[in-house]
């Protein structure tokens, strides 16, 4: 049970969490997909780590990742309680104090980032506490309330764990982490955007100006056409540069044809119904999309390795 | 009595939960020891004792 006060705030009322309530807190979802790039960065990395060091290195990264999820949750529980999707996130739906949310962000925040210091290096550190200030007060607080390119500049957030992975054994950055981190950074405005197209109602109810609310549907199509474009461009890079093979390229390739095929379909639909399944369609492939492309590198690599190409 | 009963249960219900929120920070705070001593083997090896006092 949840109510909204005179000042628009969540007050939680009194309930024990269950421990599920807090891990939800740190958005596992998103947790998963951050732990797998980080560790695709980290094994394509040049020079390898020791498995213990790895193993903490992705565990920092997940959970700094996780603890700028519960600074956001914490932050936005007023907008959460309206939407459809957000609605029974532990804050909003009362079975969590928004203080001890942010209590468990700020705390695992400096854990996550002092852990994977002296586990790796320290541009690693700042880099992961770079990363997690980028999402929780550039992107929660300032962005997405305030422009339909939240998203955009926001993406940079949920794109540095590869690159932090990459720092984490090299001590550097490179062309190649760029690259790392520029895939997800193009991958999450038509990502995103999918999803506002099918929830528009949902962010129009919170008052978030996402792209579809506040431009409209057919410049969030035209918008998502060519992002999905300059993504697939920039997908081809890593045979380019050197740091993948024959078998990523033909990976690259027929996923980001697919990819491109489905933000096509989208951009060609006219009705409404037709509009949001297109745009469904779209948001679950891509999800699909960033995991394919991310794994493609590491058996590239790995059978790269191994000698079997 | 399923009037009388419902306090009582609901006590029952969020002892049980508090003590199962008890028990898994237990065990993160026990997996973030054995992570620490295991990193700190691993980065300085058996060596790690192996000082000037």
């Amino acid at each position: 049970m949840a109510y909204v006060d005179d000042h628009g705030q969540i007050a939680a009322v009194a309930g024990e969490a269950r421990a599920e309530d807090y891990f939800a807190l740190l958005k596992p979802r998103v947790m998963s997909l951050v732990v797998f790039t980080a560790l695709v960065g980290l094994l394509l990395a040049p020079g390898g780590i020791n498995p213990v060091v790895g193993f903490v290195a992705v565990l920092s990264i997940a959970v700094g990742a996780g603890a700028s999820g519960a600074l956001n949750m914490w932050y936005d529980a007023d907008i959460d309680a309206r939407m459809s999707r957000t609605a029974n996130r532990p804050i909003p739906a009362g079975r969590i104090d928004r203080d001890h949310a942010l209590a468990m962000g700020l705390v695992l925040s400096a854990f996550s980032v002092v852990l994977l210091g002296l586990a790796t290096n320290w541009l690693a550190a700042g880099l992961l506490a770079f990363t997690i200030f980028f999402y929780a007060v550039i992107y929660t607080m300032w962005l997405k309330r305030a422009t339909p390119q939240n998203i955009v500049i926001g993406g940079a957030a949920g794109s540095f764990p590869p690159m932090i992975g990459w720092a984490a054994v090299t001590g550097s950055v490179s062309l190649e982490a760029c690259v790392l981190f520029l895939i997800i950074f193009l991958w999450t405005p038509p990502h995103f955007w999918a999803l506002a197209l099918y929830k528009q109602s949902d962010y129009g109810a919170a008052g978030v100006p996402m792209l579809p609310n506040v431009a409209g549907e057919g410049a969030t199509k035209v918008q998502i056409l060519l992002y999905s474009v300059v993504l697939v461009a920039v997908s081809l890079l890593p045979p380019l540069l050197g740091f993948s093979g024959l078998l990523y390229t033909v990976a690259a390739a027929v996923t980001g044809a697919l990819f491109l095929l489905s933000a096509g379909r989208l951009f060609r639909t006219r009705e409404n119904v037709a509009m949001k399944k297109a745009a469904r369609g779209l948001f679950g492939y891509s999800l699909s999309y960033l995991f394919l492309i991310f794994l493609a590198l590491l058996v590239d690599r790995v059978a790269g390795l191994a000698g079997w190409l | 009595m399923a009037v009388m009963g419902q306090p009582v249960d609901r006590e029952a219900e969020q002892a049980a939960r508090r003590r199962r929120r008890s028990l898994v920070l237990a065990l993160v705070l026990a997996a973030f020891v054995v992570i620490v001593y295991a990193l700190t083997i691993a980065k300085m090896g058996p060596g790690v004792l192996q000082r000037p006092l």
